[in-house]
């Protein structure tokens, strides 16, 4: 009986948190950060992925992986601006304009998604659930850095095997604030007020590091996330269709609409006088 | 510039085709002065025989039709253009974009290169038909910050022209001050 009672009771002041040996059995309960995948049988993944689906150096690949974005996000007195474009290309084709670029990991993190379609979105879902899991384990949200460095850690693991992703993590939380950061496919992990991630980033870039400042109200902010997604979508020819808009803060990201990028093209050139390259009238 | 060495920073990469007329130019080096200066000596010749000077348009369509004839030859010329006139019979200034294909564009702004992809959209953005001088100027800034600030290499600064009815002048433009990045 003592001998049950023992095993089951312990003294008070051990009763907060794990002993020794739950926390090593918890330890190994969690699952290796890398899944197993079956690689084809080839000696260089990398070189033979390159031969077929690398639309650039082999026009002829039999495999088109969808590409070709602008992201931006940029951190603010009031928080955390990430816009989007929503084209998707497969080469010269556009395989769609209503691509979901911001993943919504939970209701204070999100993602964005540059580079291959298909890597972004399983490896950020797959962040979303490591994410659910460490809230599980550890009863408090986990922090931006914490998020972003299981993505790097994750695509590290893979590097040189072809994945193909730019992406940005940003979220709110009460230990960190408003934070963000940068992760590629390459290994790279930033921390950062401002980064444009894809084909479009330069024409993004232009326009945002112009009027950029920490010190930004709400609306400004906003307006400049848009206009530095438009300015992207009018020069680059591989971004396009509607703007993703959302503001990160503390209680949470807001969306701002998902709107079609053709009015408000010639709503600002009309408007404004913008755009003066672009004619209104017909001849 | 000879494979990584700096041979000269304060070349100037540009050539008055008459007196409203100034081209500038960039691409495979030793084309860029050949054609240029080429394009300068037969305007000049023009004006001379004809005691009258070629108006932008006039000048846009010459350079294009001798670099298009070249791009059919033995030996093309890798050149980029840019030319800026002023039109004194019509009162307007023009700009031309030509580019090593011999494919011409009137345009409101443009450029070349890899600043294209920098300061097209800034431009888009900030610039309007109506402008003055000065905010001119300010554009030239932003564009020449965004290049300092986002472009690898270090472009040891610009040579400022300006076209207008009173003919062609180089602007003092003073560009040592650090861009501080976001």
């Amino acid at each position: 009986m003592d001998t049950l009672v023992a095993q089951y009771s312990r003294p008070s002041g051990q009763q907060e948190g794990y002993s020794q040996d739950e926390q090593q059995e918890l330890l190994q309960l969690t699952p290796p950060l890398s899944l197993k995948f079956a690689l084809p049988p080839i000696a260089q993944p990398s070189s033979w992925l390159r031969a077929m689906t690398d639309d650039y150096s082999n026009p002829n690949c039999p495999i088109k992986i969808a590409h070709g974005t602008t992201t931006l996000a940029f951190r603010f007195q009031g928080g955390i601006i990430v816009a989007t474009d929503s084209r998707a290309t497969a080469g010269n084709w556009i395989a769609s304009q209503t691509v979901k670029k911001v993943i919504e990991i939970n209701n204070c993190l999100l993602g964005t998604m540059a580079g291959g379609a298909a890597d972004c979105q399983y490896w950020l879902a797959y962040l979303g659930m490591q994410c659910r899991l460490h809230e599980l384990r550890h009863k408090r949200r986990i922090s931006v850095a914490a998020a972003s460095k299981i993505l790097a850690n994750l695509v590290y693991s893979y590097k040189g095997m072809g994945l193909s992703m730019g992406t940005m993590c940003a979220g709110v939380t009460p230990q960190e604030g408003p934070a963000l950061y940068y992760i590629d496919s390459d290994g790279t992990r930033l921390s950062g007020n401002l980064f444009c991630v894809g084909s479009g980033q330069t024409f993004a870039y232009g326009v945002l590091d112009a009027q950029y400042s920490y010190d930004l109200s709400e609306e400004d902010a906003l307006d400049l996330g848009r206009r530095s997604i438009l300015a992207a979508t009018h020069r680059d020819a591989y971004s396009g269709g509607y703007i993703n808009l959302y503001h990160v803060k503390e209680s949470g990201w807001v969306k701002h609409g998902f709107s079609d990028t053709n009015p408000i093209f010639w709503k600002t050139k009309l408007e404004k006088g913008e755009f003066s390259n672009v004619t209104s009238e017909l001849e | 510039m000879r494979g990584a060495t700096i041979l000269k920073a304060t070349d100037d990469k540009t050539r008055e085709l008459n007196q409203h007329n100034l081209m500038a130019f960039s691409g495979e080096a030793g084309d860029t002065i050949q054609f240029a200066e080429y394009i300068q000596a037969n305007i000049r010749l023009y004006t001379m025989r004809n005691t009258t000077s070629l108006p932008p348009p006039a000048v846009s369509s010459f350079v294009r039709s001798e670099l298009s004839r070249a791009l059919r030859s033995r030996r093309p010329y890798t050149v980029n253009l840019l030319l800026g006139g002023y039109d004194t019979i019509t009162d307007t200034p023009a700009l031309y974009w030509i580019d090593y294909l011999a494919a011409l564009a009137k345009v409101p702004y443009a450029a070349h290169g890899y600043a294209q992809y920098y300061c097209l959209s800034i431009l888009d953005k900030h610039h309007h038909p109506d402008i003055g001088f000065e905010r001119g100027m300010e554009l030239l800034r932003m564009c020449t910050d965004e290049l300092k600030r986002r472009l690898p290499v270090d472009f040891k600064g610009v040579t400022v022209k300006v076209v207008t009815r009173e003919g062609i002048r180089e602007v003092e433009y003073v560009d040592d001050k650090p861009v501080k990045s976001a």
